[in-house]
């Protein structure tokens, strides 16, 4: 009866428009009516039996995860493994070979609300030093599609910009050509650019490299922080000690996925993304 | 008034020439810095194929030219994306333009000078209807990119993000090769096939070096381009030299200053 009751208030809610979680569809808002009253995690993404190859080379096979709401994910793997790959597939930027994919529980195939997801590709930093783009500029663009083709960006898209350098520490060099920032300010900027889109989720594809050690920590207390505000965070990364230290959990990816608890150490982790007869080198970070 | 400005051949120059100004350096920007500098060129000695048809069927050939063009275009994007490198597919669209031209030129033995003037530019030979095609198909060529700014200076920074955040760049990516035919065919009754791609590569490459943002980047190529078209179009006017070739020769020099300017203030 309470569950029942729970279930209806919730409904009324999404239905007068009030619960953060409105959806146009009363199918999916009785299914996050259910979710929310039974405490079941929204689903974020849900990958079922995902395969893709490149030619004859299988680079997932059967690949079957979800992310839940507020979920730190820590994708490992070795080079190759695939980790990339299935970025690219929750972006819908390839297309599976055979499986679904499930974006905020829609089929990523009738998928639109591109807003929600926030990206930051692989060596971000990596593009041309000269290129004139201040980073005010550079930040506006996460609000490019969020603003519709052809439309100017309004007030509250340059609201949102600025609230997004602010969040990362990097207002005050706004009017900066982008290519004279060292690599961790780049790696910031970039950052505001995924959150002025206002997400929720955010997608890292190996965010620190060639980011110095400082610059580094200040990254993982920043993700850290939106992560405690209740984004969602899949971050892939080669740094193992990094992930367990600030994931909640780690999928190792290694053509299958499977996902770990990171409080209940990541030995199984590195054992099924790597093989069993891996060495452990302890050493300790400093931040 | 100015002598320069009586001449209704010298107006209308001055007014093409302007508009063409713009446009090739705003649309100059984003391909430099997509290190495309070479596809004006490319669509350039396409679209001689185009004029040679028009002349050969009688047809007005700036709009045969931007047919051409434009089909061209979208053919090289059709190409690049069943994964013909971009460069190979500009050059196979490029050999094909002008040996059509050179074949419909064997064919017909007519219209070697007026050939000539489009080879060149000639502001002398700047017609009232050339001026209303200039103008009709430049404004909205502009308008578009103006609708579409936002949109392409993501792309031309970072395609990845940008086709992640849901933008069509593969439509995109047609569009500016698309606006890059238009603004070359419109450019060369002035400056001329053989050198339309002067005025869309050197005012961003000078303004490039210069410049923190992208938008004062677009705004420094559209002065200089538009201030090296004036010039250019008075120098040919008092000393009696080609347009095309002078125009370009103004942003030569304005290239080397830059050059200079660069060095002197990196030494203090």
């Amino acid at each position: 009866m309470q569950l029942k009751a729970r279930v209806r208030r919730r409904m009324a809610e999404i239905n007068a428009g009030t619960g953060s979680l409105e959806r146009k569809s009363g199918c999916n808002a009785l299914r996050i009516a259910l979710k929310d009253a039974t405490g079941m995690a929204e689903k974020i993404i849900e990958f079922e039996g995902v395969s893709f190859s490149y030619g004859s080379h299988h680079v997932l096979k059967g690949a079957s995860f979800s992310v839940e709401k507020g979920d730190f994910v820590g994708m490992i793997g070795p080079n190759g493994s695939g980790k990339t790959t299935l970025v690219k597939l929750a972006l819908g930027l390839i297309k599976p070979d055979s499986g679904a994919i499930r974006l905020f529980g829609t089929d990523i195939r009738d998928f639109s609300d591109w807003s929600k997801v926030g990206y930051v590709p692989q060596k971000a930093t990596n593009f041309d030093q000269n290129f004139p783009a201040s980073v005010f500029e550079v930040a506006c663009m996460g609000r490019v599609a969020k603003a519709g083709m052809t439309k100017q960006l309004s007030g509250k898209d340059r609201e949102a910009v600025e609230k997004a350098l602010d969040f990362v520490g990097m207002s005050a060099l706004k009017n900066s050509r982008i290519g004279d920032l060292s690599g961790g300010q780049q790696q910031r900027v970039f950052i505001a650019r995924a959150l002025a889109a206002e997400p929720e989720l955010l997608i890292l594809d190996e965010p620190t490299v060639g980011v110095d050690q400082k610059a580094q920590h200040d990254f993982y207390v920043l993700l850290g922080k939106l992560n405690k505000q209740g984004m969602t965070l899949v971050l892939i990364s080669h740094d193992i000690g990094v992930v367990a230290k600030n994931a909640s959990k780690i999928a190792c990816v290694n053509v299958e996925v499977t996902m770990h608890d990171a409080k209940k150490g990541i030995d199984n982790a590195l054992v099924c993304a790597y093989g069993s007869d891996l060495g452990r080198v302890p050493h300790h970070h400093d931040h | 008034m100015l002598e320069i400005l009586e001449y209704s051949f010298m107006q209308r120059a001055l007014l093409g020439g302007v508009l063409i100004a713009v446009l090739c350096s705003a649309v100059g920007l984003f391909l430099v810095l997509r290190r495309m500098a070479l596809l004006g060129d490319g669509l350039a000695h396409i679209s001689f194929g185009g004029i040679a048809a028009g002349m050969f069927f009688g047809v007005y050939p700036l709009l045969s030219a931007l047919v051409f063009s434009v089909a061209s275009a979208i053919g090289i994007q059709k190409l690049k994306q069943m994964k013909v490198y971009s460069d190979s597919a500009i050059a196979i669209f490029f050999s094909f333009g002008l040996a059509l031209g050179v074949v419909l030129i064997s064919l017909s033995r007519g219209f070697n000078t007026d050939l000539m003037s489009y080879l060149f530019g000639s502001v002398l030979s700047v017609s009232e209807g050339d001026i209303a095609l200039i103008f009709g198909v430049g404004i909205a060529t502009l308008a578009a990119l103006a609708l579409f700014y936002k949109e392409l200076f993501y792309i031309t920074f970072d395609e990845d993000a940008a086709r992640a955040s849901g933008l069509p760049v593969e439509k995109l990516n047609t569009m500016l090769l698309v606006l890059t035919a238009i603004a070359v065919v419109l450019s060369m009754r002035v400056v001329g096939i053989l050198l339309v791609s002067s005025l869309i590569v050197i005012p961003a490459s000078i303004a490039l070096p210069l410049c923190r943002s992208f938008r004062q980047a677009l705004l420094a190529s559209i002065a200089i381009s538009v201030a090296s078209v004036i010039a250019g179009l008075f120098l040919a006017y008092y000393f009696d030299l080609a347009a095309g070739g002078a125009i370009v020769l103004v942003l030569a020099a304005a290239f080397v200053a830059m050059l200079a300017y660069k060095k002197i203030s990196a030494k203090n």
